[in-house]
């Protein structure tokens, strides 16, 4: 817009402080998890029926155990912004709405380390 | 955010039970609903790694609990979910580079979302059960 000086451009902020953050990382998870999901849905219609070691032996492959961290990420960023998103829609009371948004990070949080702890462990774990 | 205290009865703009419904209205509401469902639902991904990594006893129950048909059921339902919303997420998409809204192609848009969606789960479900019976 023609109303903002050049270094508030350059700098791409407004008034509110930040700029589009969320709705580009939105975004851009989403485009990241389209490719990711479905190598994830490859890759587990492909183990169906297969014993614990044989889907040990695989996931601990760099090629698969990059990718589902990878997918572990970007699937962790995408939940928090979307929950983000419907806790700010439908909780209106301060208080109940910032506890909300950190359960919201927490179980994020909880959950990518998880996976991601999985997946390293049975990576480098004995 | 300032929170009014309202001491008279206002009137309020019309909300979803006062419209027809819409195609593009409904798939609003479950991609809101299938991705609040992915959120929980990550948790079986996350039940799966970690049983996978803890060992043999924890990997057999957790596959299982999959292999029950009740767990098989929350899995259809969770394809279906993730197959809703990817497409979903495509479509929103192709509508932030500002194509596709006109009202004809906002309703075919939809509508591929919903038959595309149940074509993607069971075009999955054929190949788990492919590969499960060999």
């Amino acid at each position: 817009m023609a109303y903002r000086t050049p270094l508030a451009r350059v700098r791409g902020l407004g008034s509110a402080k930040s700029g589009p953050e969320h709705f580009w990382l939105q975004r851009l998870t989403a485009v990241a998890n389209l490719i990711l999901v479905a190598f994830l849905i490859w890759l587990v219609v492909g183990l169906i029926g297969a014993d614990h070691a044989t889907v040990k032996r695989t996931l601990a492959q760099p090629y698969y155990a990059v990718p589902l961290l990878l997918l572990v990420l970007s699937g962790v960023v995408h939940m928090r912004l979307g929950m983000q998103t419907i806790i700010e829609d439908y909780v209106h009371s301060e208080g109940r709405k910032v506890a909300a948004l950190m359960l919201n990070l927490f179980f994020c949080a909880l959950v990518g380390l998880t996976c991601a702890f999985a997946v390293l462990k049975l990576s480098f774990g004995a | 955010m300032a929170e009014a205290r309202h001491t008279v009865e206002r009137p309020l703009s019309p909300h979803l039970s006062i419209y027809a419904r819409q195609i593009n209205m409904v798939m609003s509401i479950v991609h809101r609903l299938t991705g609040a469902a992915l959120y929980f639902g990550t948790l079986l991904l996350a039940a799966w790694l970690i049983a996978a990594a803890m060992g043999e006893a924890p990997f057999a129950l957790v596959s299982a609990v999959f292999a029950h048909p009740i767990g098989m059921l929350v899995l259809f339902g969770y394809t279906w979910a993730l197959a809703h919303h990817m497409l979903g997420g495509v479509r929103h998409l192709i509508w932030d580079t500002g194509r596709g809204l006109q009202i004809r192609q906002v309703d075919v848009l939809c509508w591929l979302t919903v038959f595309g969606s149940a074509a993607l789960t069971l075009a999955i479900w054929a190949a788990v059960l492919l590969e499960g019976g060999r």
